[in-house]
This record gives structure tokens, C-alpha cells and sequence, in this order.
């Protein structure tokens, strides 16, 4: 038996993407013990990962340094988290854009472009 | 029921800041505690009369204990209600339904830091959240900064709107001896300036500073023996949607949305009845957000609204009269001095007075964009 948030870890270092549905079908990040607002018991679904850049920043930093991007992102359930999109640059990532969850080392939660028409 | 006011029966008798820029040497308690001492002789109020202490410290996580204890008073109350920028909003709440009731019999709402001369850095004990940290969105900036690039996509801002705000603040500033940021500040300065975090460069951030400020509260009965024409509260409301701007259903739209209308109601005003308008503009955003919210201009239009100098000194709107925490102050946490520039406005006694200004609103925000607060302050001849 854990939290919710320490199930949500356990799962992702086990290569699954983790959200949780409310009863009346709203999906839910960060994990919690209840559904906001209501109380209401909830279940734990996994996600399908895809996605769509709501809002970003390049954070820049002193040369030779890149900037690096943080994002918002819309997940195609429903709930929205921070992360970032890998492979893209300012001018390529933009808001609207589709993308799709990967676990990378940590393990952590991040994005990568879904390229134009792509399923 | 619920948001139940006393109308104007309480009122501000003491108002003062303190150190405002560079005051090196001070610790934050001891700027504080200068403020306190400036708002008490202001009221005619002596130390030992002073039975509610409401403090946020940037760093001091107990500020109501320590201030009690610097100050050698045993205070019936002491609150360290810590909601960020907003704290000090959400402070005069409790202060105005406790004397109201009885419970206080006057009460200090202080603010102290030393910012600027301690390193230069916004001093801050706040983090980002467990989920949002692992990606280092600077805090809080850049949270700030998504708000902005998702403004700008959904409305059709301009950074050059954005820059507006940032040079009516100057304008403001440049005639306000107490300000600490002067000197002509362009729209091409504002466009040319160094990126920090996409899309807000330096000078659409506030600036650090040292600086303190102090409030005195009593009720109306005992407010018309003090020395100062008293400064009735209309009505004060806060308001908290979430922590993280990560989990705000539409970040271009803050939970002042709910705290001035509430607010506004409270004082039987609307926003075409306020004069002058003191917002908490950490970032140049945050204006424009808050313009829309509060009810100056449709959601959206913020933007257009700040355009062509119309709240720079001249314009149809006087906002941040003091030049605001992008060019006054921003001793880390701005809602004081949001509060005594109203004060201020209201006594008639501000550097850039607005001739007949009878209704004030001063605007606090705390967080990212999470914790909002609004007062209503009245003139000093509300019936």
C-alpha cells in the first residue's frame, strides 16, 4: 500500500504512464488520494501518452548553454502537466503542436514531436 | 450567505513604508519594524495599543512571532497567513472582520525586506512542486512566462504590449521621489532587452529592492480621533484557485477574476466608480491579466488596453501611480506597497496625486498567479 503518488512513481519506473479517472470521466495529474472537488473514489487508467503543447518557454541560459524549453501539456484524457519537448528548437516548437510521451532516465516524463500526419 | 463586509467601518489610520530601494545594513526585521514604528506615529497610536500583528517575512516562516517578539507587544492575534504577494490582502481581511467583531482593537499589517542589499535575488523560501521541478522552470518566472506565451497565442498580444506597461510604470516612477527605477524608458528599450524566459525579457520583470511598508487599522468610531483623515474599507476579498499555474484550467485567467467582483460587491462599486488602480505587477503580464480580470476590459483585450499610454501618467486609467513593483519597489513581496500607494491616493497625499480620486482598488498576487486578493479603499469623505 502507497499514496497515490508514490503508486504514480512506482508505475513509472516500471515504463507505465499513469492517470486517474474521476466517476464523472475526468482524468486526473498530478495523482491524488480523492477526485478534487467532489471526494469522489477514483480510478487509475493509463494514459495513451499523446498530446498538445498548451503554452511554452525557452529558459536561456549564459552561452555556449541552450536554451532549454519547459512546457504545458494538454493530455489527449484530459488532465495537463509541465514537461518538456526534446528535439525541437524555438522556432519548430510551437503551441497546438501534437506530441507524444516517453519515459526517459530518472524516470522521467517527456515529449516528442508527432510528425506532421502521423497517426 | 457569506462575503458579509463591514462597509467602511473600519479604516486605515496609519500608513508608512520605509527604505524603499537600497538600505544596506538593515536586516528585514529591522525594516519591518522601522514601518511599524513610522504607521504607529502617523496614527497617534502607541506600541503597546497594537493588538493584532499580521506579517509574511520573506524568510522567516514564524515573522508574526518574531515581530511580537522584536517589538516586545503580546498581541491578542498574530497571523503569518503566507499567500505570497497577496498575503498582506488577505491579512486586512482578517484584521477588518476581527475589529469589526470586537475581537482586536487595532491592528499592524507589516512588511519588511532586505532583498537587494542581501545578495540582489528574489529571496523566497517557495519551490516548484514536486511534478512541475524535475523540468527547472525558473520560480517564479517562468510560470509567469507561460501564462504570457499563451496569452499572446490565444488574444494576440504583442511583447510590445507587453512593453506598454513597462514604460507607463517608468513614467509613473520618474515623477515619484520615493521610486527607485528612473530614467526614459522606450518601447524599443523594452523589445531590445535581454531574453530571460521566453517571452519575457528583464524589463518585463519587477525590479529587487529593499524595502517596508506598514498599515494601521481601527475601527471607524476610534478612526476619527486619530491625527490622519481616516481611509474607509469598502470591501476586501481573496481568492485561491491552486498553487502550480501548471493546474489552472486556462492560465490567462487568475482567480482575481472571482476576488474583485467579490470584492467590488462588497463595496457597492463598479469598476467604472474606482480611480486609481494598484496591481501587482511582478511581471508585465500580470497587468494586463489582472485589467481584464478585475473588469477594466474584456478578457482578451489587455493588451489593446495598455496601448498608447492609456495608463501612463495622462491616460484614461491612473494604474500603479507609484510606478509599481517594475519600476517603485519590489522588495520580493509587493502588496504592501500596492496598499500604501492606495492609501495614499485616498488621503490625497500621493507623489502623483489624482485630483479628486474618491475610490482606490489595490490588487495583490501571490505565487504564480495563484493567490489573489483585492481591497476597495474609500476616500476620506465616504458616507
Amino acid at each position: 500500500m502507497s499514496g497515490s503518488a508514490q503508486h504514480w512513481d512506482a508505475a513509472l519506473a516500471e515504463g507505465r504512464f499513469l492517470l486517474q479517472r474521476a466517476p464523472d470521466g475526468t482524468a486526473l495529474f498530478p495523482p491524488r488520494e480523492h477526485a478534487p472537488g467532489s471526494g469522489a473514489a477514483l480510478e487509475w487508467i493509463e494514459a495513451s501518452g499523446r498530446g498538445t503543447v498548451y503554452s511554452a518557454t525557452w529558459i536561456q541560459r549564459r552561452p555556449p548553454e541552450a536554451p532549454y524549453n519547459v512546457v504545458l501539456i494538454d493530455l489527449a484524457e484530459g488532465a495537463r502537466m509541465m514537461s518538456r519537448v526534446e528535439g525541437v528548437t524555438p522556432e519548430t516548437l510551437h503551441i497546438g503542436m501534437a506530441v507524444q510521451a516517453r519515459i526517459t532516465d530518472g524516470p522521467l516524463l517527456v515529449f516528442d514531436p508527432v510528425a506532421e500526419g502521423a497517426a | 450567505m457569506g462575503d458579509r463586509f463591514p462597509r467602511a467601518r473600519t479604516a486605515v489610520v496609519g500608513s508608512a513604508t520605509f527604505g524603499v530601494g537600497e538600505m544596506p545594513g538593515y536586516s528585514a526585521l529591522e525594516i519591518a519594524a522601522n514601518a511599524v514604528h513610522l504607521a504607529l506615529a502617523d496614527a497617534g497610536i502607541g506600541l503597546p495599543e497594537v493588538d493584532g500583528l499580521f506579517i509574511a517575512l520573506p524568510d522567516d516562516l514564524f515573522g508574526g512571532l518574531s515581530l511580537a517578539q522584536y517589538l516586545g507587544i503580546h498581541p491578542r492575534f498574530t497571523d503569518n497567513n503566507r499567500a505570497g504577494g497577496a498575503s498582506f490582502m488577505s491579512h486586512l481581511v482578517t484584521a477588518v472582520m476581527m475589529l469589526d467583531a470586537g475581537y482586536l482593537d487595532c491592528a499592524v499589517i507589516a512588511y519588511g525586506a532586505n532583498q537587494r542589499s542581501s545578495g540582489g535575488k528574489l529571496s523566497t523560501p517557495a519551490r516548484p512542486d514536486r511534478w512541475d521541478a524535475p523540468y527547472a522552470p525558473m520560480y517564479p518566472l517562468s510560470f509567469y512566462a507561460l501564462a504570457a506565451a499563451r496569452h499572446m497565442h490565444q488574444y494576440g498580444t504583442t511583447r510590445e504590449q507587453l512593453a506598454e506597461v513597462a514604460v507607463a510604470a517608468r513614467a509613473w516612477a520618474n515623477t515619484n521621489p520615493e521610486a527607485f527605477a528612473k530614467g526614459p524608458l522606450t518601447i524599443a528599450d523594452c523589445l531590445a532587452a535581454r531574453m530571460v524566459s521566453t517571452p519575457i525579457s528583464v524589463r518585463d520583470c519587477c525590479l529587487v529592492t529593499d524595502g517596508g511598508a506598514a498599515l494601521v487599522l481601527t475601527r471607524m468610531d476610534r478612526a476619527r480621533d486619530c491625527p490622519q483623515p481616516p481611509v474607509p474599507i469598502l470591501g476586501a476579498a481573496a481568492a485561491t484557485w491552486y498553487n502550480s499555474l501548471s493546474q489552472a484550467d486556462d492560465v490567462t485567467t487568475t482567480a482575481a477574476a472571482e476576488s474583485g467582483p467579490r470584492a467590488m460587491a462588497m463595496a457597492g462599486v463598479t469598476p467604472a466608480d474606482i480611480d486609481t488602480v494598484q496591481l501587482y505587477d511582478a511581471f508585465t503580464i500580470n497587468t494586463i491579466l489582472f485589467l481584464e480580470d478585475l473588469g477594466f476590459c474584456a478578457k482578451g483585450e489587455g493588451g489593446a488596453f495598455v496601448s498608447g499610454g492609456r495608463i501612463a501618467p495622462g491616460g484614461s486609467l491612473a494604474v500603479n501611480t507609484n510606478g509599481g513593483g517594475l519600476s517603485c519597489c519590489h522588495p520580493g513581496m509587493y502588496g504592501m506597497f500596492a496598499m500604501t500607494e492606495a492609501v495614499r491616493q485616498m488621503r490625497g497625499v500621493a507623489a502623483n496625486q489624482i485630483p479628486g480620486a474618491k475610490v482606490a482598488l489595490a490588487h495583490g498576487n501571490g505565487g504564480t498567479l495563484s493567490a489573489q486578493a483585492t481591497v476597495i479603499f474609500g476616500g476620506v469623505d465616504t458616507a
